[in-house]
């Protein structure tokens, strides 16, 4: 199914992943007055990030385990206009696949030196970049041997409430796609590879850290 | 230029871990004349609570924007201090919602051209409860209870 222009995201409810069976809103959806005029915001003070939010290496006394890579890109509305100012949040379990959360029993071993938290604030250019480590793949309960693929949860504010976007980062060629319900509950295989960063030779460190690149694009708000 | 839109993925089960931002339950802080706590409890289909849920609010009234966000505690409880405004823009994430739901809290069932709208039954789903500490206001992703959220 190729959707051209049109709603990219996954439906509420697609029962391979589980989890929607019983938690997908049943009452169908109504429309919101598109004139509604109070949707623009949130603006968020710069203060309350710290310098080192980004650096997810950085949090502890010593260097987490793993490969560590820079991850950056740009945040843009559809019609290409750049997303300052707004607050990119990122999450993720360490390089042995385990989250540094206590509903975590995935028997990997948790990293003293990485929480997997991470926030920045776009520049000018709707630019942001974290440093990191690649997170492992984890086991789940979803399906008989379910893993999930590697990936960075990524958190958008965007100019507007309805801008909001919450998404997951994947790394290109990752074998566990194809068992994946998350990832493939967007129907649009072209609407997937959004998701999916582009290694980025160019901004890689020498010596130091591989790059990836991830652009993320929000729908542009009519309300101005 | 028309750049493709980048899909939502769940927020799963571990959001919590990225809520840094201790103060965001306070969309006005303590003391502040007017403060109300909005309260409630998230539900999910089998009327069980929705322990790994963030709701998140944000109002635009007038001269005042505020932004506020809450996880759910084990009992699916979910809290933000604020002002009253007409309504509140409600959006909850959690593991199991692929794309967070948008709903509105009202704290009064006056006229208003987005619950006159609406069904009798889904209209009450909207409006927030008077209790002795606040309001509350509970949303059920399904069953008889179901609240109604908007597309967008």
């Amino acid at each position: 199914m190729t959707i051209v222009g049109g709603d990219p995201h996954p439906p509420l409810l697609y029962p391979d992943y589980r989890a929607t069976r019983t938690r997908a809103p049943s009452r169908p959806l109504v429309d919101l007055a598109p004139d509604v005029t109070d949707l623009s915001g949130p603006v968020l003070p710069e203060s309350s990030v710290g310098e080192l939010d980004h650096d997810l290496t950085a949090q502890h006394g010593g260097e987490p385990l793993g490969e560590r890579i820079v991850v950056h890109g740009r945040v843009r509305e559809t019609n290409g206009r750049p997303v300052p100012d707004t607050l990119v949040e990122v999450w993720q379990c360490n390089a042995a696949g385990r989250y540094r959360h206590a509903n975590d029993q995935h028997p990997a071993p948790l990293d003293p030196n990485f929480t997997g938290v991470g926030r920045c604030v776009t520049d000018a250019e709707g630019r942001f970049r974290f440093v990191t480590v690649k997170p492992g793949a984890y086991p789940w309960r979803n399906h008989p041997n379910a893993w999930r693929p590697a990936h960075i949860h990524f958190s958008v504010f965007g100019r507007a409430f309805t801008q909001r976007l919450v998404t997951q980062m994947y790394f290109p060629g990752d074998p566990l796609f194809g068992q994946d319900p998350i990832f493939n509950s967007v129907r649009d295989p072209a609407a997937r590879d959004l998701m999916i960063c582009r290694f980025d030779l160019e901004q890689t460190v020498p010596e130091w850290a591989l790059a990836y690149e991830y652009d993320i694009v929000l729908r542009e708000t009519p309300f101005e | 230029m028309t750049l493709p839109e980048t899909p939502s993925q769940t927020v799963g089960p571990f959001f919590s871990i990225g809520m840094t931002w201790e103060d965001a339950r306070f969309v006005v802080s303590e003391g502040t004349a007017g403060a109300v706590w909005l309260r409630g409890r998230v539900f999910d289909g089998e009327g069980a609570v929705v322990p790994d849920a963030v709701v998140e609010t944000w109002q635009a009234d007038g001269e005042f924007r505020g932004f506020g966000r809450s996880p759910t505690d084990e009992h699916g409880r979910w809290g933000v201090l604020t002002r009253k405004s007409r309504y509140v823009e409600v959006a909850v994430f959690a593991r199991g919602l692929l794309r967070q739901v948008l709903t509105r809290c009202y704290f009064d069932d006056a006229a208003d051209p987005v619950l006159d709208a609406l069904d009798p039954e889904a209209r009450q789903t909207l409006i927030a409860k008077q209790a002795d500490d606040g309001y509350r206001f509970d949303i059920h992703l399904q069953g008889p209870h179901a609240t109604q959220f908007f597309r967008f």
